[in-house]
């Protein structure tokens, strides 16, 4: 018997909140949701302002870069065939306050992850939906 | 003599814990119901409130198979208030709910119940079918589609952030699970989960999960139920138990995000608890902390101002100031590391049992009278203090 596939991402079910930025990825693009008219971000994205109820919302990208806030190295293996351990991180998003992303860090060693690193975002594609995850900036 | 109008746990009920048990949840419902109804001295015609956390949980039975309505209408309980709900600050907060119920007049004895079959529906998945869903929805899709799946690996993230900003080691965090196991080999209701001592030497060498977690830092699937009955001060005359106050309760949340707040919801809500009493931190003889995962009762410690904020692992450091003869008995039944997960009700199932004085070969010396319970973890938090007057 061969052993399992690795699993697919689960997949987020797409909507008018979340479209841009699980799919910005196809122009390598890291869409966060701004506000118009209070210029604070909401996330997860909303169509109405979290900090000041505006509607004056639009999709827009931003730098990509960040630092990692926490991480933590999983090893248990959660659905079948996932391959282990890797590090599930929260990036702290240049240019965008108060908002962390929760993403996998990839292309380094597990060890190698520390407290406040430098990352940049690298999208992994599966069937329409671009994941942003985070490279260790060299 | 004014009339009474607080709110008193007057029963307490417990179903054997076990692994994959084949009785029913409903079965295993009704144990827990007779057994709190006989401790109280009530008969089920007495009850007039029923409430539960979650209520009962369609697309994934084992997590809650038993509903409010079910109750309801298998014991034929008139209920003149009842509520069974997901979007309450957490657990306990269903018993805190009965309280205010009950302080309101809209009913006098509540039966509480929190029924879980997460061992059992893994080993009979046609009947208890497992969480499927082709769309991760909700807050899952910020975290799932990274397989972030398990809690495990979010509430480690924030633990991890402890051990880089306030120097957390490995060795401070196993007091918890050593501790849970020292208490839960005194805990006949234990049997099933904890049966060996676990010594420092097993905790690290144990596999690890998602750090800084390993195996004994997680709580363990197990099949129960758990009942808390709350009556009216003014029908205490009704029931023959020793009354246990609920003297505050507490949950709040200040940001609903596994991942956007920087704090759980336990550090707004410890402060809240405090607001709302006289009663203060050393006041407290003994403290039963939700440990789903082993950083929660550190956390615990920190937001309920048993300690400052980034001192709850030199707090338990060396195990001593937490076991049943230290300053602050933690977790004295096992917690849901030792005996198991019965989500919440079980900590103010042992804080009732500890301020009657009926914690058997773990009861906890001294005469105590008030005790702290909580639940929950991320942004779910939620407190009861419990005194015996």
């Amino acid at each position: 018997m061969s052993p399992p596939q690795p699993p697919r991402r689960p997949r987020p079910k797409l909507d008018a909140d979340n479209r841009a930025f699980w799919t910005g990825g196809a122009e390598g693009k890291l869409n966060m949701m701004k506000c118009g008219d209070c210029g604070e971000f909401t996330h997860p994205p909303r169509q109405i302002c979290r900090h000041c109820q505006s509607e004056n919302m639009a999709a827009v990208a931003v730098a990509g870069t960040g630092e990692i806030d926490t991480f933590t190295i999983n090893y248990q293996a959660w659905m079948p065939g996932l391959e282990v351990p890797f590090v599930i991180a929260r990036v702290r998003l240049d240019g965008v306050p108060g908002v962390v992303l929760t993403t996998n860090v990839v292309n380094c060693d597990v060890n190698d992850v520390k407290f406040d690193d430098k990352v940049k975002v690298a999208f992994d594609e599966q069937d329409g939906i671009w994941f942003p995850v985070f490279e260790k900036v060299a | 003599m004014g009339q009474n109008t607080e709110a008193y746990v007057t029963g307490i009920g417990q179903s054997e814990v076990g692994v994959r048990l084949t009785r029913s949840p409903m079965g295993l419902t009704k144990d827990a119901i007779m057994e709190a109804l006989a401790d109280a001295g009530l008969t089920l015609d007495q009850i007039d409130g029923v409430a539960s956390y979650p209520g009962k949980s369609h697309g994934y039975l084992g997590f809650s198979p038993v509903g409010v309505d079910e109750v309801i209408e298998q014991f034929g309980i008139k209920a003149r208030w009842h509520s069974g709900a997901a979007e309450i600050p957490a657990q306990l907060s269903a018993i805190a709910s009965a309280a205010d119920a009950i302080r309101a007049g809209h009913a006098r004895h509540v039966i509480c119940f929190r029924t879980v079959y997460e061992a059992a529906a893994m080993s009979r998945p046609e009947e208890f079918p497992p969480l499927r869903r082709e769309h991760v929805e909700g807050y899952s899709q910020w975290t799932a589609p990274y397989f972030a799946i398990s809690a495990a690996c979010w509430v480690g993230q924030y633990a991890m952030r402890h051990m880089h900003r306030y120097g957390m080691t490995r060795e401070q965090l196993a007091q918890v699970a050593l501790n849970a196991n020292r208490n839960a080999l005194r805990n006949p209701r234990a049997r099933a989960i904890t049966k060996k001592p676990l010594t420092m030497d097993d905790y690290m060498a144990a596999r690890m999960i998602s750090s800084p977690f390993c195996l004994y830092d997680c709580d363990r699937f197990s099949d129960c139920s758990t009942v808390i009955i709350v009556s009216a001060g003014d029908a205490l005359d009704e029931v023959k138990a020793t009354p246990v106050r609920i003297a505050a309760s507490a949950g709040r949340v200040d940001r609903w995000s596994w991942d956007q707040a920087e704090w759980m919801a336990s550090y707004a809500t410890g402060p809240e608890l405090w607001a709302k009493t006289d009663y203060k931190p050393k006041d407290v003889d003994t403290v039963q902390f939700y440990d789903g995962f082993a950083f929660f009762p550190i956390s615990w410690l920190e937001a309920l101002g048993f300690c400052e904020i980034g001192e709850g692992h030199r707090f338990i450091e060396g195990g001593t100031r937490i076991a049943l003869d230290g300053e602050l008995p933690l977790n004295t039944g096992g917690g849901q590391i030792g005996a198991g997960r019965l989500h919440g009700f079980g900590f103010a199932h042992e804080a009732v049992l500890q301020l009657r004085g009926q914690g058997g070969e773990r009861q906890i010396p001294g005469d105590p009278k008030v005790a702290v319970a909580t639940s929950g973890g991320g942004p779910l938090a939620a407190a009861l203090l419990l005194a015996r007057d």
